[in-house]
């Protein structure tokens, strides 16, 4: 019989090519591509074009870029990507509240099609009438999922897209009078740029702590609640993994006090096809394509927020806005009261373009099941966990939670020194990736893991076995964590110099003039 | 009653009824609905999500994407001459080849350790665009262009704590809707005029608006409308005068040979890597570059990442990470720096590869022909009569105006018969530049071959000269 090589951490070995930085590799005459001349007849005619230039606008210096033939640029980067654990390769559960589920491959070749990665956004409609269908029903899909009424790729992440909801809020109350209405309220455990990108439109952010089950009183939100109140931007299931129950009484509220709502639902991947923005009562919501609608997260973008509204918020939308006349697809700029532009064109196409394949390989009920699965992968993760020396999970004891948890290893610290940090960097060792959470550690030692639909059963239980391992380690030889990792690419990194304004470089021309201070 | 079979589907593993059922034996319970308990039956969506019919097998999905995209005419196949914020440039193949690597494509947020080949790799991003803009602080990208020149504006903003920032009138008119956008209520935007004739920022009106509220200027060169802005130092004097910051948007492609803004007075630099190596995908491969000095006051307004080197626990050993995170609002929330998030890290990957492929020759080169090639055409289209190129009287790079105010034909006739001809013109600006009445935005990059350039230029001729010399064609119907 063969070996059970469930609950068994793997030998891993991260690959460790010692590589150099790329200008290391510069070697004076070596050429990784040529570019193509023009004609001959072009050069007699035209000169040498660079002398067209006016003489104070023309480069004294070439940029000193590195000089590397072909195949060492190529092996450079293939090791550099060695270094580097995907989704695709590691268990990649430990990013909690990202939603790191399968990117399937056939989406990739179909964004590679010349006909969705050679068009140009400003081509005549009639030329892109496919991009714009794609669009167009993707828009419908969300529409459904969401029960709002229009939807939006042109925020460039979820963030943008909360900034987007607040530019809309923002105008909302410039057209009708009201500009005293200066304060947006979030939770804690909503994400941080629900408070930071409505700050950037000037907003004060009032936020609302949770109680011992992890929510926010709506107590607490009528003692915020004023004339000055704008809105609600709030995430929710939260980033605890908890569902606010009440949360119709908070919208009911905001509205009442005069305020627009703004549901975050960057990772709605526990809730498709269960509750939505509509029953909630929100006037805006936004999906990640990147997260819930697995495009795939590219080392942090290009993402999408998808930001959807009801029907009477249409007309802040940016511009422009795909339609359908029943026999063909147009573009419409003609919006009243539109916020304008939050980025160029119509937003990250292959985003788009993933999402719709994906929607149409699952379906409604493909859509439900992934949720129900990604509820139960993280119920029986969360169960694993509890029997963890060590670890706790706070908030809402002995409740279920939805698609992710919050966890703490406070008690591991307290019993042994070891810090999330140090779980994290001993986990890569092991080949696994584990993250802290967002800022501020309202838990301690906080690490939030987010099982979505994708890892196989066998595949949590040996990501459990990883943690067991290191907590086991934690107790018997706690330097061994400490001063882990060991298997990796690196060693523990000096902090020091990335704060240090004397010492730290962003660019490797900096490191050359700064590392002499280090 | 029958049981319908169950739909197994590839992408998830545990919706097998067995392991369902085996993982629910060790949670407790009977049906996951269970796990949902604290979603109150009033907040449920009761009713069939109204999707289409799913289309589970592969091939079946791939035939009906297929079929939808079948119906876009590409740039592969088609010459086109659309630039404006979005250009078609040959892509390497190892740029694909990179950004197509699962470990690049699938990964996320790591830290330095599992994924110290992202924090490396960004590094080098960073130091490949510091040496092309001569500048020591690049960020990991934002999102495009239009949050890049926003970003910079706002930092601009708090460096001088000043609130009005004047932008050229010839950027582009999206992105200065982007700007304004993100700009209000905390800075008020004043637009500066430009000459008339060759397209340069009128100074005496920069100097007439630049004043103790003035945190900065905006401009971008090449400009939007193609022309080169040569009054570089001549702008940043005056707004350093007024202890102001100069903000230049530019297009990192020109720097093989054009003077980077750095060098005549720009103190925060903002652009677009989409042309270093990422295909267009129909605007999805935009992504912002924001740089800087090194100096703290700088540095600490970035709300973006920016990825650092450092020494580790063993000797010589390169180490990566997060320089100053403090500043971002993954550390500090509302107190952070704007906000930080997904953006555009996997096209700054591909534009590491692309320099690293180009080098300092390739770059002057690649330059070099399009100039050449962007000036052949220009010559060639104004030897049409009632055509002239560039529309201003200025040195272009790769982009310029073409004034087809003398032919009596509008541009989007002029485009219409083009596109019959499998030739995509130029951008018509008759809405966002009403003055220059019936032109267009070509751009013409190392893509374009002689034929190429050949074809259209014969193309507009014909459809130009057919008002004067009304022809016949086989059925009869006078054509024009």
């Amino acid at each position: 019989m063969a070996e059970d090589k469930t609950n068994r951490v793997r030998k891993f070995h991260q690959a460790k090519w010692d590589e150099p930085v790329i200008f290391e590799l510069d070697t004076k005459g070596e050429r990784g591509i040529k570019v193509p001349e023009a004609e001959k007849e072009i050069q007699e005619q035209i000169g040498d074009g660079v002398s067209a230039l006016p003489e104070n606008m023309r480069r004294k210096d070439p940029p000193a870029l590195p000089e590397i033939s072909q195949m060492r640029v190529l092996k450079h980067f293939l090791r550099l990507s060695q270094h580097c654990l995907g989704a695709d390769l590691n268990i990649d559960i430990g990013q909690g509240t990202c939603t790191m589920k399968y990117s399937p491959k056939i989406n990739e070749h179909l964004v590679r099609m010349p006909e969705a990665s050679e068009l140009h956004p400003w081509q005549d409609e009639s030329t892109v009438q496919g991009a714009l269908e794609i669009i167009y029903k993707t828009d419908c899909f969300l529409r459904e999922i969401s029960g709002l009424d229009q939807f939006t790729f042109q925020p460039g992440g979820g963030s943008a897209a909360i900034l987007c909801m607040a530019s809309i809020v923002h105008k909302y109350f410039e057209l009708k009078g009201e500009p005293g209405r200066d304060e947006i309220i979030t939770t804690i455990f909503s994400h941080p740029s629900d408070a930071a990108a409505a700050a950037v439109k000037g907003y004060k952010i009032i936020t609302l702590y949770q109680n011992e089950d992890g929510l926010p009183e709506l107590e607490a939100l009528k003692k915020a609640l004023s004339e000055r109140t704008a809105g609600l931007f709030i995430t929710n299931p939260e980033d605890t993994g908890i569902f606010n129950p009440k949360i119709d009484e908070f919208t009911k509220l905001i509205h009442e006090a005069g305020g627009l709502c703004g549901y975050d639902q960057a990772n709605a991947n526990g809730i498709l096809g269960i509750t939505r923005a509509r029953e909630a009562d929100f006037d805006m919501c936004f999906f990640n394509l990147h997260k819930t609608f697995s495009s795939p997260h590219g080392c942090g973008g290009p993402g999408l927020g998808a930001l959807g509204v009801k029907k009477e918020l249409r007309d802040y939308l940016p511009v422009p806005l795909v339609e359908y006349s029943g026999k063909s697809y147009s573009v419409n700029f003609d919006l009243p009261n539109t916020i304008g532009k939050m980025r160029g064109f119509f937003g990250v196409f292959p985003a788009v373009l993933r999402a719709y394949a994906w929607i149409m390989s699952l379906g409604a009920e493909g859509l439900k099941e992934a949720a129900r699965v990604a509820v139960l992968n993280n119920n029986y993760v969360l169960k694993k966990i509890g029997e963890l020396r060590g670890a706790s999970a706070p908030f809402a004891e002995g409740r279920h939670r939805i698609e992710q948890v919050r966890y703490s290893w406070q008690k591991l610290k307290e019993e042994t020194g070891v810090t999330t940090e140090d779980v994290i960097c001993r986990m890569a060792d092991f080949g696994f990736h584990l993250w802290t959470s967002h800022h501020p550690f309202v838990v301690p030692e906080p690490f939030t893991i987010e099982p979505t639909e994708s890892y196989s059963k066998e595949e949590l239980d040996e990501y459990i076995a990883g943690l067991e391992k290191v907590v086991e380690e934690a107790y018997e030889d706690p330097e061994k964590v400490k001063n882990a990792p060991h298997n990796s690419v690196v060693h523990k990194i000096d902090q020091s110099t990335l704060d240090d304004p004397e010492k730290w470089a962003i660019t490797w021309r900096a490191y050359l003039k700064k590392s002499k201070n280090w | 009653m029958e049981k319908k079979n169950k739909t197994i589907h590839p992408y998830i593993p545990n919706s097998v009824p067995e392991i369902q059922a085996k993982m629910m034996e060790y949670l407790g319970i009977k049906d996951i609905e269970e796990l949902y308990a604290d979603i109150p039956q009033h907040l449920r969506f009761k009713g069939e999500m109204n999707l289409a019919d799913a289309i589970p097998s592969e091939y079946e999905l791939k035939r009906h994407v297929e079929g939808i995209l079948s119906k876009n005419l590409s740039c592969n196949n088609h010459i086109s001459f659309l630039g404006g914020g979005c250009w078609q440039h040959y892509v390497p193949a190892i740029c694909d080849e990179i950004n197509q690597r699962s470990e690049f494509l699938t990964a996320y947020a790591g830290e330095p350790y599992e994924d110290h080949g992202r924090f490396q790799v960004l590094f080098e991003y960073e130091s490949l665009m510091a040496e092309l803009l001569d500048m020591d602080v690049v960020n990991v990208p934002t999102y495009d262009w239009c949050q890049a020149a926003g970003t910079a504006i706002r930092m601009a903003g708090r460096i001088t704590g000043r609130r009005e920032i004047l932008v050229s009138d010839t950027v582009s008119p999206e992105r200065l809707a982007a700007i304004r956008n993100y700009c209000q209520p905390v800075m008020n935007v004043i637009l500066v005029k430009h000459d008339p004739k060759n397209g340069v920022m009128d100074l005496e009106d920069l100097e007439s608006k630049s004043s103790a509220e003035t945190a900065g200027v905006y401009f971008e060169n090449p400009s939007f409308l193609g022309f080169i802005e040569h009054q570089g130092d001549e702008i940043s004097r005056i707004v350093h005068t007024h202890d102001a910051i100069c903000v230049l948007g530019v297009d990192p492609v020109s720097l093989g040979v054009i003077r980077p803004p750095s060098q005549y007075g720009a103190d925060i630099v903002c652009g677009d890597i989409q042309g270093l190596g990422v295909h267009m995908f129909f605007g999805g491969g935009l992504g912002g570059f924001i740089a800087s000095r090194d100096e703290e006051k700088y540095v600490m307004e970035y709300p973006s990442r920016l990825f650092g080197i450092t020494k580790t626990a063993v000797d010589g050993e390169y180490g990566f990470g997060d320089v100053a995170y403090e500043r971002t609002s993954f550390a500090e929330r509302e107190e952070g720096k704007e906000f930080v998030g997904t953006h555009a890290a996997l096209w700054g990957i591909t534009a590491a590869v692309y320099l690293s492929l180009l080098g300092p020759n390739g770059m002057k080169e690649l330059n070099t022909t399009i100039l050449q090639k962007s000036r052949y055409l220009m010559k060639n289209l104004s030897e049409i009569e009632g055509v002239r190129a560039p529309y201003f009287n200025s040195a272009h790079f790769k982009e310029f105006v073409v004034d087809f105010n003398g032919t009596g034909k509008t541009v989007q006739d002029i485009n219409a018969s083009l596109l019959s001809k499998k030739i995509f013109g130029g951008k018509s600006l008759r809405s966002e530049f009403p003055e220059l009445g019936e032109s267009a935005l070509f751009c013409v990059t190392e893509i374009h071959t002689k034929k190429d350039l050949d074809t259209v230029t014969q193309a507009i001729r014909e459809i130009v000269e057919a008002v004067n010399t009304p022809n016949f064609r086989e059925d009869g119907e006078a054509n024009g």
